[in-house]
C-alpha cells in the first residue's frame, strides 16, 4: 500500500474497491500465516537491500558529517575506515544483515546514538500522532460513511463527499500551515509546535514514551492538558485524511450490503431500517472495515513526515528525513526496517481480525 | 493585517477558554522565574565531546559546562580574553613557552579539583584524538608523539612549549576555542572504553566545571542545563536552562508571543519587524563571526578571468540585499575580517553597479557564457543567488542554480566542483589567524595537494607567494598594533585581487522577553554564555 | 449529415460498421459523463489550466523571474492580483507559468508509471511460475516503503531537479499499477478469446501486446484519473521539501516552502499556491470520479 498523508491526500493503493482490491482480500485470507511469515520476511531484506544501494549511491558523503567541513584528509581517511566504508558493498550489507540479527542497528552518525535508543525515543511520538488520528478518522468516518449509504444523496451524503474531496485534493503542509497560523498563532486554542511546553519537557517521567500515556501514569494532569493541546491539531489534521479515506470505504462497503437481497429480505420482513443498517448490513461490513482501518493507521504511521516537519514533531519521519538528507545511513535502514515491521504486524494483526470476525473462515 | 493580529485576542480568549474549549492549552503564563528557555536551531550536535564537537549547537553547550585555561568575560566581551581556570601566565623571553599558573580552589561537577595535572591531560587528550578541531592546538607544533613533553604539569603550573616564537595573543586567543576546554581527568578516564580517551563517554555526557551541568541532550529535540551551585565565579542565576530545537522562524515567533519561551535565536527579518513592534518583546542585535562570501573557482575557464571576478564584485546588489531579505541579518563587509576581530577592515570597495560590470566585461570582450552552480538550501543563500542572479542576467552571464543540502555542497565544495560558492564562513577561534590562514593562505593549489580545509584551494586560487608569506608573519609579530596592520594590509592586497568575495557579515537578531537582562549569543568571538543573564527589571 | 442524424447515427442500435460501433460507444460515455456536473466542472478547470499553460506567457501580467526587491511582499492589488513575494516578482505571473511545471510533472508520471505497471504485472500474470513470484515480490517490497521517503530517497540519490522528481514519483507510482495490471490478466488469461487466439498460432509476446493490453488499459486509465491529484500533491510535499523543481522556478510547492517564512504577516506567499494546488487536484479527483463512471460502470460508482 501506499501513503493516504504523506503526499497530501494521494489514496493508498487498494483505497477505491476496485475488484481486485476484493480478491487480494480474499486471497490473502486464505494464505497460511506461516506462508506470510516467510514472505514479508523476504519483503523486509528486499526493502534493506533496496534502501542500502540508494545509500550507497548517494552523493552524500556520510564521513563529511562526522569530522566536519574543517577535517584534513588524515582524519577523514580516518573516519572513513572506521565507518567501514573502505570494504566492499556486498560485505557491508552482509554485515549490516547480521548486526540487525543481533539487534543492533549501528549508531546514526548525525545524533552520535546508537539507532535503536534513537528509534524507541522517536517513534513513540509518531505513534501517538497516529493512533490519535486514526482514532478522529474512525470515530467520525465511520458513522460519517454509514448515514451517507443510508440516504443516499441525501445531506450526509453530500458532506461526507466534500469531505473526501478536499481530503483528497488539499496539501497537507499547506493546510498544516494554516491551522498552526490559525489555531495556534491567531486563536491561541491549542498548544504550539512540538510534543509539550517547553517547561513541561522532562518533568514526567518516561515509560511506555508516549506522554499522553506517561502523563497519565504520573497522575500529572497539568502535563497532560499540555500534551493534549500539543497533539490535538496535528492529530486531527492527520485524522481528517484517514477520515476522508475511512468514510469514503465506508460508504462503499454500505452500498454494496444495501443493494444485497438479504436486506431486501430484511425490509420486507418489516424490520426497522435503523436495525437493518446497524444489526444486518454494518456487522457484514467490519471485517472489511478492520482491514481499511489498519491500512489507514499503517499509512498514518509511515505518512505523517510533512505534518511532523510543519509541526516540528520530533517522530520517525521527520528522523528518516533528516537521516537521509545527511547520509545518516543506519538512521535511515533503521527507520525503514521499523516501518516494514509495522507493516508485518499490521498485516498479520488484519489477518487474525478477519479469522476471528469472519464466520465463514472458521 | 488584520486576521494575524494578535492582540485582538488576548481580551477574548479568557472568555472563550473559560467557556466553550475543553482542549484549553496548559500555560499561556510565563516560563518559571528562574528558568531560560531558549528556541534555537540545534539539529547540528553530534558530539559533546570537546576535543570533537565543532558544530555551533555543540560549542554553544560546551561553553557553559566547560571552563577553559582563558575565557571571555559576558559583560565586558571588548576586553578580550581573560584569566579563568589560569590565574596568569608569563611568556618566555624567546618566545617559546608558556607558563600558566592555575587558579585555586576550583572544582569540576565531580567534585574533583581542577589541577594543572588536568589542564595538561586535557589538551594532550585533544592533540592525540585529532578529531577535527585539534589543528588549532596542533598548529603550533604539536604532535600526538611529542605533545606529553610539549605540554607539562608541574604542580599547579602548566607549561606549553611551542615549535615558534608565536604571537602571545595568537596563543591565548587559541586557548579560549572549546578544543581547549578542561575536562575531568579522573571521571572521563573512568569511563574510558577500548582505549579512546573517554571519547564515546563524552559525546553524550559531560566532565567539567562549568558554570552548567548537563541534565539531558535528546538529539533533535532539547538540551537541557542545570546550574551548578559551587561555581567559581559564584551559582548563576538562572538554575535550568533549557534549549529546544525549533526549526521555524515563525513558530520561534509565535512562542515567543505566546509567552512559552524566554529567547528565540533564528528569527527571519520579517519576523524580527513584526516583534519589534510588538509588546512585552524586544529584539537585541549582535553582529557575529560568520562571513557571507562569494568563492569563484579558478577552475572555471570564464571565472578565472580577471575582468569576470572584477565584474562580479559590481553585480552584487549589495544594498539591496541588506535592505531587504537580509535586514538586520546581515551587514554588508567586504574583507575577510569580521568586525570585532583584531585587524577588522572596514573599508568597502564595491557597490552595486550592472553599468559598471557590463563595462568591465565589454573592455575585456566577454560576450556572456552559463554557470551552473550549487547552493545550499538554506532561505538567505537561495535568496542571494537568485538576485546575484538576476543580475548577472543583465550583463548576458546566465547562472543556473541547483539547490542541495548543506552536505552535498559541501562535498563537491571540497572537491573544488562549485563554480560559485555563496555560503558562510565562521571563524574556529579568536584570533584573525583563523581568517587569514583559510581566505589568504594556501601555499599549493595543485589538486594532489588536498587541501580540504583550505578555502583559498577550495575555489582553486593560488594565493601569490607574498600574500602567504606575510599570513605566516603575522603569526609571529609580537608587538599586537603592527599585527593587526599586518591583516589590514593583507585585507587590502586580498580585495584588489582575490577571486573570493566577501558581502556580509552576519548580525544575530535575538528575541527577547522584556525582563531578560544580559543575553550574550557570543559575539563575534565566541558561543553564547548563560551564566550572567538574568530575568527581572 | 447534419448534426442531428450525427447523432442518431452514433446513438444507433444497430451500428452499421465496428468504427460506428466504437464512436457510438465513446459519444454514450460523454453523454453520461457530460451529465455529471461535477465532473464537467473538473474537466472544464484542466481545460483552463491547459490553456494557460500554453499561452503562459500572453496571459501573465510580468515575467515570472522578474525581481524588485523595493517592491517585495505587496498584498494582492491592482497592479499585482495576488500580491507579490519576498523578491518582489508577481505571485499571479509565478502561478501562471507554474502551471506548466504542474502540467509537466503529472502528465508525465502519469505516462511512466502505468506503463512500467502495466509491463510487470501482466507479463508476471500471464506467464505466473517463478517469474509472478518474482515480479510481485519486487511489487510488494516498492509497495512497503514509506512512498514520500522513498521519493526523497530517490532523488537524494538523483540530485534535486525537476526532472528526477518525476523519475523519483514514477518509480514510487507504480506498484499499484502493477497489482492492478496483473489482476486484470489473471481474469483475462483464461477468457475463450485469448484461447482462440493462442489456437490461431499468436505468441506469447503478440498475445500480450495485442490481446491482454488492450483490456488492461481501460481500468489503468480510470486509475491514473484518480491518482493525478496524489501526484501533484506528492510533487508539492517534494517541492515543499526543497528536493523538486529548482530555483527560480515558479513550482507551487517550492512557492509554499518560499512563503512559509512569511506566512504570520504576509499569507498571500503561502496561500495563492496552497489555493492554485488545492484547485488543481480537486479539478483531477472530480474528472477522475466522472471517468470512473463512464469507464469502469461496474466499480463502484460513488
Amino acid at each position: 500500500m501506499t501513503d493516504t498523508t504523506g503526499a497530501g491526500g494521494t489514496p493508498p493503493g487498494d483505497d477505491r474497491p476496485d475488484p481486485s482490491a476484493r480478491r487480494a482480500l480474499r486471497r490473502r485470507r486464505a494464505r497460511s500465516v506461516a506462508g506470510t511469515f516467510i514472505s514479508l520476511a523476504l519483503t523486509l531484506l528486499g526493502l534493506l537491500l533496496v534502501t542500502f544501494i540508494i545509500g550507497r549511491v548517494m552523493p552524500i558523503d556520510p564521513v563529511l558529517k562526522v569530522v566536519g567541513d574543517r577535517a584534513t584528509q588524515a582524519q577523514y581517511d580516518a573516519a572513513y575506515q572506521a565507518m567501514g566504508l573502505d570494504q566492499p558493498l556486498i560485505v557491508q550489507f552482509l554485515r549490516y544483515i547480521g548486526d540487525v540479527l543481533t539487534g543492533d542497528f549501528g549508531r546514526s552518525i548525525s545524533t552520535g546514538q546508537p539507532v535503536a535508543q534513537d528509534i524507541a525515543r522517536v517513534f513513540p511520538a509518531t505513534v501517538e500522532l497516529a493512533v490519535l488520528g486514526t482514532l478522529v478518522g474512525v470515530l467520525i468516518g465511520v458513522p460519517l460513511g454509514v448515514m451517507a449509504a443510508a440516504q443516499r444523496g441525501g445531506i450526509f451524503d453530500q458532506v461526507a463527499r466534500v469531505v473526501a474531496l478536499v481530503g483528497y485534493s488539499m496539501p497537507i503542509f499547506w493546510l498544516g500551515l494554516m491551522g498552526l497560523l490559525i489555531f495556534y498563532g491567531n486563536l491561541g486554542w491549542v498548544g504550539g509546535p512540538g510534543r509539550q511546553g517547553i517547561i513541561y519537557d522532562g518533568m514526567v517521567p518516561s515509560v511506555t514514551g508516549l506522554i499522553l500515556v506517561d502523563s497519565l501514569l504520573a497522575g500529572d494532569w497539568a502535563a497532560f492538558r499540555d500534551a493534549f493541546s500539543h497533539i490535538v491539531l496535528p492529530a486531527s489534521l492527520l485524522g481528517y485524511y484517514s477520515l476522508a479515506y475511512i468514510s469514503r470505504m465506508t460508504r462503499s462497503f454500505m452500498l454494496e450490503q444495501l443493494s444485497a437481497e438479504y436486506i431486501i429480505t430484511a425490509r420486507v420482513k418489516g424490520l426497522s431500517e435503523s436495525a437493518v443498517i446497524w444489526r444486518h448490513a454494518f456487522r457484514n461490513i467490519s471485517i472489511p472495515l478492520v482491514t481499511v482501518i489498519a491500512l489507514s493507521f499503517g499509512s498514518l504511521l509511515e505518512g505523517s513526515v510533512l505534518t511532523e516537519i510543519i509541526f516540528s514533531w520530533p517522530g520517525l519521519g521527520s528522523y528518516i528525513t533528516r537521516a537521509l538528507l545527511s547520509g545518516d545511513m543506519n538512521a535511515v535502514l533503521g527507520g525503514t526496517v521499523v516501518i516494514g515491521v509495522c507493516f508485518v504486524v499490521l498485516n498479520l494483526l488484519s489477518d487474525i481480525l478477519y479469522r476471528i470476525l469472519d464466520p465463514r473462515s472458521k | 493585517m488584520g486576521i494575524f493580529d494578535m492582540t485582538f485576542h488576548l481580551t477574548t480568549r479568557a472568555a472563550m477558554l473559560a467557556t466553550a474549549l475543553a482542549i484549553a492549552p496548559a500555560a499561556f503564563a510565563e516560563t518559571p522565574a528562574d528558568t531560560l528557555v531558549v528556541a534555537h536551531t540545534i539539529d547540528d550536535i553530534i558530539s559533546l565531546d570537546p576535543a570533537q564537537s565543532f558544530e555551533f549547537s555543540g560549542n554553544d553547550v560546551n561553553n557553559n559546562t566547560y571552563d577553559r585555561l582563558v575565557d571571555f568575560d559576558p559583560l565586558n566581551p571588548d576586553a578580550g580574553f581573560q584569566p579563568a581556570l589560569a590565574e596568569s601566565w608569563e611568556v618566555s623571553e624567546d618566545g617559546l613557552s608558556i607558563t600558566f599558573t592555575m587558579r585555586d580552589g576550583v572544582t569540576f561537577h565531580s567534585g574533583n579539583p581542577v589541577r594543572a595535572e588536568d589542564a595538561a591531560w586535557s589538551l594532550q587528550r585533544a592533540v592525540k584524538l585529532d578529531k577535527t578541531p585539534a589543528f588549532i592546538l596542533t598548529q603550533f607544533g604539536f604532535t600526538p608523539d611529542n605533545v606529553e613533553e610539549k605540554i607539562t604539569a608541574d604542580g599547579n603550573k602548566l607549561t606549553l612549549t611551542l615549535d615558534k616564537p608565536y604571537a602571545p595573543s595568537f596563543v591565548l586567543n587559541s586557548l579560549t576555542g572549546n578544543v581547549a576546554s578542561i575536562v575531568d581527568k579522573e571521571t572521563v578516564l573512568a569511563n574510558e572504553q577500548d582505549g579512546d580517551l573517554g571519547n564515546a563517554w563524552l559525546s553524550t555526557n559531560e566532565a567539567g566545571s562549568g558554570a552548567y551541568e548537563l541534565a539531558a541532550w535528546r538529539p533533535n529535540e532539547v538540551v537541557q542545563l542545570t546550574a551548578y551551585e559551587d561555581y567559581w565565579q559564584g551559582a548563576p542565576e538562572m538554575k535550568r536552562v533549557i534549549v529546544r530545537n525549533v526549526a521555524e522562524s515563525s513558530a520561534q515567533r509565535l512562542l515567543l508571543e505566546q509567552g512559552d519561551i524566554d529567547v528565540a535565536r533564528n528569527l527571519t527579518p520579517t519576523d524580527v519587524e513584526a516583534i519589534s513592534a510588538a509588546e512585552g518583546v524586544k529584539i537585541q542585535e549582535e553582529p557575529r563571526g560568520r562571513i557571507l562570501y562569494m568563492g569563484l573557482n579558478q577552475k572555471d575557464e570564464l571565472l578565472s578571468n580577471p575582468a569576470v571576478i572584477e565584474a562580479m564584485k559590481y553585480l552584487v546588489n549589495y544594498e539591496g540585499m541588506e535592505q531587504s531579505f537580509l535586514k538586520g541579518q546581515f551587514i554588508t563587509h567586504q574583507s575577510f575580517l569580521p568586525r570585532g576581530y583584531l585587524g577588522a577592515l572596514d573599508e568597502q570597495p564595491w557597490t552595486y553597479d550592472v553599468e559598471k560590470a557590463r563595462q568591465i566585461l565589454q573592455d575585456a570582450g566577454i560576450e556572456g557564457g552559463t554557470i551552473t552552480t550549487r547552493v545550499r538550501d538554506l532561505r538567505e543563500y537561495i535568496d542571494v543567488a537568485q538576485t546575484l542572479q538576476a543580475s548577472m542576467a543583465e550583463v548576458g552571464l546566465n547562472l543556473e542554480i541547483e539547490q542541495m543540502t548543506g552536505a552535498q555542497v559541501l562535498d563537491a565544495y571540497r572537491a573544488r566542483e562549485v563554480p560559485i560558492f555563496l555560503g558562510e564562513w565562521g571563524p574556529d577561534y579568536s584570533d584573525p589567524n583563523t581568517n587569514a590562514a583559510t581566505f589568504a593562505y594556501n601555499p599549493d593549489n595543485s589538486d594532489e595537494a588536498n587541501a580540504v580545509g583550505l578555502l583559498a584551494w577550495r575555489n582553486a586560487y593560488a594565493v601569490p607567494e607574498e600574500m602567504n608569506e606575510a599570513t605566516v608573519a603575522a603569526t609571529l609579530e609580537q608587538d599586537t598594533d603592527a599585527r593587526a596592520e599586518m591583516y589590514r594590509e593583507i585585507q587590502r592586497q586580498y580585495q584588489a585581487e582575490a577571486p573570493i568575495v566577501p558581502l556580509f557579515q552576519r548580525v544575530e537578531q535575538v528575541g527577547l522577553q522584556d525582563d531578560v537582562q544580559n543575553w550574550w549569543s557570543g559575539g563575534a568571538v565566541t558561543s553564547v554564555i548563560y551564566r550572567q543573564v538574568t530575568k527581572g527589571e | 449529415m447534419s448534426a442531428v442524424s450525427r447523432r442518431e447515427w452514433l446513438l444507433s442500435d444497430a451500428p452499421q460498421t465496428r468504427r460506428q460501433a466504437r464512436l457510438g460507444a465513446i459519444y454514450q460515455g460523454w453523454l453520461t459523463f457530460r451529465g455529471n456536473k461535477l465532473a464537467m466542472l473538473g474537466l472544464i478547470i484542466l481545460v483552463l489550466l491547459i490553456a494557460m499553460a500554453i499561452f503562459a506567457p500572453l496571459l501573465a501580467p510580468q515575467s515570472p523571474y522578474a525581481q524588485n526587491l523595493a517592491d517585495r511582499l505587496q498584498p494582492p492589488s491592482s497592479a499585482h492580483w495576488l500580491g507579490t513575494d519576498a523578491l518582489g516578482r508577481d505571485i499571479l505571473s509565478r502561478l501562471i507559468h507554474g502551471s506548466r511545471i504542474t502540467l509537466f510533472i503529472v502528465g508525465t508520471v502519469a505516462l511512466i508509471a502505468p506503463v512500467i505497471g502495466l509491463f510487470i504485472g501482466t507479463v508476471a500474470g500471464f506467464a505466473g511460475g517463478w517469474v509472478d513470484q518474482v515480479l510481485m515480490r519486487i511489487t510488494d517490497i516498492f509497495l512497503a516503503f514509506p512512498k514520500l521517503i522513498l521519493a526523497l530517497a530517490f532523488v537524494a540519490a538523483l540530485g534535486p531537479s525537476i526532472g528526477n522528481a518525476v523519475l523519483a514519483l514514477a518509480l514510487t507510482a507504480w506498484p499499484p499499477y502493477a497489482r492492478l495490471a496483473r489482476a486484470e490478466t489473471l481474469t483475462i488469461r483464461n477468457a475463450d478469446f485469448i484461447a482462440a487466439a493462442r489456437l490461431q498460432g499468436a505468441g506469447r509476446l503478440r498475445l500480450l501486446i495485442r490481446h491482454i493490453w488492450p483490456l488492461c488499459v481501460s481500468s489503468l486509465i480510470v486509475r491514473v484519473a484518480l491518482d493525478m491529484a496524489g501526484i501533484i500533491l506528492s510533487a508539492a510535499g517534494l517541492g515543499f521539501l526543497g528536493l523538486g523543481a529548482q530555483p527560480p522556478l515558479p513550482e507551487w510547492g517550492a512557492m509554499i516552502s518560499d512563503g512559509r517564512t512569511y506566512i504570520l504577516d504576509y499569507w498571500w506567499v503561502a496561500a495563492m499556491p496552497g489555493i492554485a494546488i488545492f484547485t488543481v487536484s480537486m479539478a483531477f479527483n472530480l474528472l477522475g470520479d466522472g471517468l470512473r463512471d463512464v469507464l469502469d460502470p461496474k466499480g463502484d460508482k460513488s
